[in-house]
């Protein structure tokens, strides 16, 4: 686990969208946090350096790029999940993957510029693995917004 | 031509390539993407303020691993509800602020699930606790219902364009 402490919290809470479009963007951050522009730098670097972030940088919305995302399940065995779990990781248009406890255990978004891309990668899937995959696309969205209230959570 | 392709612009394709794995972290990385795809900084700013308005690009910003973090109880509750309720149903959930996202999906073989809700906290018991909580609130507590908790992020890479 890595450590926070109450700045790095505030620069979680701070960063995770509003990035300035302005010249010296990790400056304009600073100043809204009472930070140095070294300090945002070093923190954030520090964060990427040990895993607490995946990146820092833009979230694509495959839907408004012309393409398209689903979110699909699988039963994978126990003896074959980690060999299932690198064909799917492989797999470019999948973004996302999570092993969950329950018969279907593996839970995975596919993403796409390409609307085509969404079956084909599922067909692909299911074929490298003999396994079947369930397609669950969103029919209706109520709310999408995984920020995380970093000073709430660790209040 | 794919149709995204047609949606974005020669540009537009430059910057996204170029940001998609990461801005780097230097003082001004604009202009360090810039001079890698030889526009100028402005433009670079331009742009992705165009990919923002339109929202080609949702937001810009730190990416938690939120696993790595300390957030290691994620709970995906999942409800069966009747079809001409979800939609009810799916926005009672929504306003709660300890759901990140809501959903309605389809059901499937094995699945009779439609109504998903993740959950996000650093204990178990309390995401229990909440999911319990939202569900009387929203008067759905007695429909059959799961949390799927995720035991690991084996992959989170985000949506990226091929190159």
């Amino acid at each position: 686990m890595i450590d926070l402490d109450a700045t790095d919290l505030r620069l979680l809470d701070a960063s995770q969208g509003d990035f300035p479009l302005v010249s010296r963007p990790f400056e304009a951050l600073g100043r809204e946090l009472g930070l140095s522009e070294d300090e945002v730098l070093s923190r954030l670097q520090r964060l990427l350096d040990e895993g607490g972030l995946s990146r820092f940088g833009p979230i694509l919305r495959s839907e408004n790029l012309g393409g398209d995302r689903t979110l699909a399940a699988m039963k994978v065995p126990a003896a074959r999940f980690e060999e299932v779990a690198a064909i799917v990781n492989a797999n470019e248009s999948v973004s996302h993957n999570y092993e969950r406890e329950h018969e279907f255990n593996m839970w995975f978004v596919i993403s796409s510029e390409d609307q085509s891309d969404i079956d084909r990668v599922i067909a692909e899937i299911e074929d490298q693995t003999g396994l079947d995959v369930i397609n669950l696309p969103s029919l209706d969205e109520y709310k999408v917004d995984l920020r995380f209230d970093f000073q709430e959570l660790f209040a | 031509m794919t149709a995204a392709a047609e949606a974005l612009t020669g540009d537009q394709r430059s910057v996204l390539l170029a940001v998609q794995d990461g801005l780097p972290l230097v003082e001004r990385p604009y202009a360090a993407v810039a001079e890698r795809i030889g526009l100028d900084e402005a433009k670079v700013i331009a742009i992705l303020g165009e990919l923002l308005a339109t929202k080609k690009v949702k937001r810009i910003g730190a990416i938690p691993n939120h696993y790595a973090l300390g957030i290691t109880a994620n709970g995906m509750s999942v409800w069966d509800i009747p079809d001409e309720d979800a939609a009810t149903v799916g926005r009672l959930l929504a306003e709660r602020p300890e759901v990140s996202h809501c959903y309605r999906r389809p059901r499937a073989a094995g699945w009779p699930f439609n109504v998903f809700a993740m959950v996000h906290g650093r204990d178990r018991q309390g995401v229990i606790a909440t999911v319990e909580r939202i569900g009387r609130e929203a008067g759905i507590i007695d429909r059959p219902h799961d949390i799927l908790f995720s035991t690991r992020l084996l992959k989170k890479r985000g949506t990226r364009l091929k190159a």
